[in-house]
Parts: structure tokens; sequence; C-alpha cells
């Protein structure tokens, strides 16, 4: 993997922050906002999908985050579940806007997500990933058991944001939620904290040493991981108008963890590159749909032995290709 | 008033006293040594100075404040900061972002302040950067700065370490057997390194096995055997000690096989 972009790149923000910023995002923003509508204007099928997959990678960004501490969290399904609840209650049973609701499904799911990962996240590896698989399911059961508007503990009839009517509003807002998203973690990523993040990630015990406050950062990355899968949770339950405690499953967990492993934990973008790719690949494929697992599992495997670094680090790949054949 | 204060420091795990009410002061600006033969107890007792590690009984002071129980982040913060035996850095970061990295206390901006770059954020990320290319510099590492930590060789990585301890400013530095495993000319470039460190008005203290080095350079040793502190004194005082002798020797014939 050698160095990867962010590895590379000077520590902080020693160039003027703005500009690098509009770097950063604009492609990005010029994807989402001119080539994504324009290529599928009159469809709003795929328009939908694209929908999805925005707010899902939404979700994955906050996964990243708990990988830049070194933790395997697969709990994100658990925290989407909690906003998704946290929305389709304060807008049904107390009639909330939605625009107040989503900022509130993320205080929930961080708050949630500080009092858990206090004392979850002195375990690592194999341990903190096994108990946050475990926390999906049991979010699930809390869930199932606890609400009683409706059978099985779903909840209909949530009302779709004030403003928003067609798909392709509901997609721009989806675009606009992604990029601020990105904006923000690609910006903590490069600022200290992010490095922060990396020395954690790297040795834990070195980074205390240099009074490194390594408990508190810990909490911070996962509390502010787990409020981007409650507003994740809560626009998708906006945009179904339902939500049910199978909503986001242990698969769904899993697959927000898949995400970033796909696209490559080295690189911000990674997370929204696998998202995207994976979804639109799912929707692609769902002819051989009893298939999907395997094809799923396949590609996964291929991806871990030829691109332990996900499809970003292609492009270093064949760089270094093209320098060693000359 | 010593600098720092071990005061009847004991760890037990189960029936075991790895130390045993080890009392000895550290005065500003000396390298005081911990030596004793293999198994004494010398790791234990710097983890339990460094808090990263409680002990069971006595305590540890700085500046007449007790620092033993604090968390090992609060006791990098009030200026003892400790080594790691081996080659502790961060692998997959430059020597330069290593260091850079490890200027954590004394930042003018908070984090949001970081977070948006703003200008207090960006000139601690300046002071940060201009900090440890001369921590670099003066320890010898200038030239390797922009190298992966992963691939530099071994003997640099020690140094490192100290590099990234000293980017913490340390008012007194805890080295964990900076000199095992080296050769003699390492062992001689280590020793002109831990003295360079010295006149920059740090306190050293370091805990080690190779005696030869330990003889240039410290102005005090401290001597631990089973646990127990059997001698204190300079030198060439520790050079006479019957009661050293006999514990060290002891070992060597257990471990010559006479």
């Amino acid at each position: 993997m050698a160095t990867s972009t962010e590895a590379a790149g000077m520590i902080g923000a020693t160039s003027p922050g703005s500009r690098r910023a509009l770097i950063a995002i604009l492609p990005l923003a010029i994807l989402l906002y001119a080539v994504v509508p324009f290529i599928l204007r009159g469809q709003p099928y795929w328009l939908n999908v694209m929908t999805n997959a925005a707010i899902l990678s939404f979700g994955s960004l906050g996964v990243w985050v708990t990988f830049a501490i070194g933790r395997v969290n697969i709990a994100q399904g658990a925290f989407a579940l909690l906003g998704g609840y946290t929305t389709a209650i304060l807008s049904t049973v107390f009639g909330l806007s939605f625009w107040l609701c989503l900022p509130l499904s993320g205080v929930v799911a961080a708050l949630v997500g500080t009092l858990i990962g206090w004392p979850l996240l002195r375990l690592r590896g194999i341990y903190f990933a096994m108990v946050t698989l475990s926390l999906t399911e049991a979010m699930r059961l809390l869930f199932l058991n606890t609400v009683t508007l409706h059978d099985g503990g779903g909840v209909l009839n949530i009302p779709r944001p004030a403003g928003i009517d067609t798909p392709l509003d509901f997609y721009l807002f989806a675009a606009t939620l992604l990029l601020v998203g990105y904006l923000a973690v690609w910006r903590l990523a490069g600022s200290r904290i992010g490095w922060v993040f990396r020395s954690m990630r790297q040795n834990e015990e070195l980074a205390m040493s240099i009074g490194i406050n390594v408990a508190r950062y810990r909490v911070f990355a996962f509390a502010f991981c787990s409020a981007m899968g409650g507003m994740a949770g809560a626009c998708f339950a906006s945009l179904q108008q339902n939500i049910y405690p199978a909503t986001y499953t242990v698969t769904d967990s899993i697959n927000f963890m898949l995400y970033c492993f796909l696209g490559g934990l080295d690189f911000v973008l990674g997370p929204i590159v696998g998202t995207f790719g994976l979804i639109i690949a799912f929707e692609l494929l769902r002819s051989i749909q009893e298939y999907q697992a395997l094809l799923y599992g396949a590609l996964m495997i291929l991806v871990m032995l030829f691109l332990p670094n996900g499809v970003l680090s292609l492009p270093s790949i064949i760089r270094r290709f093209w320098r060693s054949g000359r | 008033m010593s600098f720092l204060k071990v005061e009847g420091l004991t760890k037990r795990f189960g029936g075991l006293v790895a130390v045993n009410g080890v009392s000895f002061d550290v005065n500003q600006g000396e390298i005081l040594s911990v030596i004793g033969p293999n198994g004494a107890g010398k790791s234990t007792l710097f983890k339990l100075i460094g808090s990263f590690m409680t002990p069971s009984a006595g305590r540890v002071l700085l500046d007449g404040a007790v620092i033993s129980g604090l968390s090992p982040h609060k006791v990098a913060r009030t200026g003892v900061v400790r080594t790691f035996q081996e080659t502790t850095v961060f692998k997959e970061m430059t020597a330069l972002q290593n260091v850079v990295v490890a200027h954590q206390l004394g930042h003018s901006a908070g984090p949001l302040g970081a977070f948006f770059a703003s200008p207090a954020a960006r000139a601690d990320d300046r002071r940060s950067q201009e900090n440890a290319e001369e921590i670099l510099g003066y320890l010898g590492l200038g030239h390797v700065r922009d190298e992966l930590a992963r691939n530099l060789p071994h003997g640099y990585l020690r140094t490192l370490g100290i590099a990234i301890a000293m980017a913490a400013s340390p008012r007194i530095l805890l080295l964990d057997e900076p000199f095992a495993g080296m050769n003699p000319e390492e062992t001689n470039r280590a020793v002109d390194m831990v003295e360079g460190i010295r006149r920059r008005g740090i306190t050293v203290l370091l805990v080690e096995h190779d005696m030869r080095a330990v003889m240039r350079i410290s102005d005090r040793i401290v001597v631990i055997s089973f646990g127990s502190k059997i001698a204190e004194g300079t030198p060439a005082e520790i050079r006479d000690n019957p009661t050293v002798i006999e514990a060290y020797l002891g070992q060597d014939d257990e471990t010559i096989g006479h």
C-alpha cells in the first residue's frame, strides 16, 4: 500500500483550508448534482436507488471513522435503527417536523453511542467486532418488544420531509446530506484529530504515553459514527415512510463495514465508492438474486486478496506497475 | 525537595511480589539508572512510575504532587514521559509525522478550532512541524524524516521512539532499556544522545541491563534484586558494593553454568 494520499500529506491544515476543501469536494458535487440527475432523468426507480446509496454512504462514512481508530464496528445497523425509530416516533406521535427529527436522531444516537461506547471500546479486534454485532441484534429485539404502535413493532405513515415531494427532491436532499457528511469526515481526517485517530489505530499505548486521552477520543469517534448512522436511519424512515425492527439487521451492519472495505480504508472517499459500487451492482444483478450472497462473498474474497486496500488503491497500484515496467 | 520521589512502591501479582517497597529520589537534571539482574522487577517498576500500572502500595510524587494512580496520559501531561522497549513507533507514518503527531500538548486551538482549521490551529500545526524538524535534527534523524517508520532500520527506530517522547515536552524522561541489543558502537552513540538530552535540561531516569553503558552515563545508580532495592550510589560506589557484586555474580554463575 505504501503511502496513501492521506498519509503522504502534511499534518493539519498548513495550506489554505477552503481551497483544499473545494478541490476535495468539487468532483463529488458535480457527479452528485449534475451527472447523476442528468443520466437518470425520467427514471425515478434508479433515482431512488441513488438516493438509497447516498443515504447508506452517509452511514458508511461513520463506520469509516471507527475504522480510523482501529475498531471494526458492526453496530451501525443498530444506530440506524435507533435514529429511524427516533424520527418515526417523534414525527408520528409528537408531530415534530422532519427537519427537527433529523438532527435529534443524530443526537440520540450519539448519546447512546457514548454510553455504550465508553465501556465497550476497551475491547479490541475480534472482541469489539463481536460485541457490536450482537448490539445490532439487541437493538432489533428492543424495538420489537417495546414499540406497540403497530403489530410487530413497526411504525407506519411516517410523514415525508416538508418541502420534499418528488423522487428528484429526495435524491437532491440525500446528495446534499452526503456532501456535508463527506466534507465533515474529510476535515476531521485531515485535522489534528484525524492524526490522533491514526496514532491510536497504530499503537494505543504509545498514543497514551504522549499525553493523548485515548479513551475520550475513542468515544468521540464512536459517537460521531453513531450520529451519522442515526441520521441515515432517520432519512430512510422518512423516505420509506415506515420502519420495522427488521429494517436493519446484522446483515446491514456487516454491509456498512463491507462498503468501507471495498472502497478502501485509507481514503475518506472509500466508503462512498464502496457503497455506490455495491448498491449499483446489486441492482444490476437483481435477476440472479438467489446467487447474490455467493457473488458478494466471492467479490469480497477477491477484493481482500488482490486489493487489500480497496478499489481506490488501484490508481497507485497501476502507477507503481507502470513505473516498474519502464 | 526532590524532583521525582518514589516512595515504598510495591506491586504484587497474586502471591508474587514483583516490586517490594522500593524508595528513591531523582534530582532535577541528573541521569539516574535503575539496574538489576533479569527478573529483578525493573520493567514492573518502570511501568509503575509511568503509571501504566497501578501500585499495590506506595506512591510516586513529582514536585511533591502524587502522580501514581493517574491515568497514563495525565502523567505524561505532568511532564513524566516514557519510552518503550524495542521499537514502538507509529509504523505507518513517516518519521516526521511520528514526531509531529506526538505534539499533542500545549495546543492553543481546541478540537473545534482544529476541525475548522482556525488560524490558531494552523499556527499550532506550524509550530509542531518546526519543533518536530528540530527534534529529528538534533537526534540525527533529519535525513530520514520522510521515510515510513516501518521501512527504517532497527537502530533508527529506538531513536525515533525517543524523538516521539521528546515531542511531548518531558521534564523527566523515562527510558526503558535504551541500550538493549546494541553493539558497542551503537551504544556509544546512544550514550551521547542521552547525555545530549540531559544537556537540554531534561532529567533522565533509565532502566537498563547493560552495566557498562550505565556505569559511564549515570550520576547515580539504584540496584534492585528480587523486587527490592539492594544498593544506591554513584557508579564507583556501586562497582565496589559487595551486595551488588554478589547479586550479579550469583546471576552469572547460573547463566554460565558453573
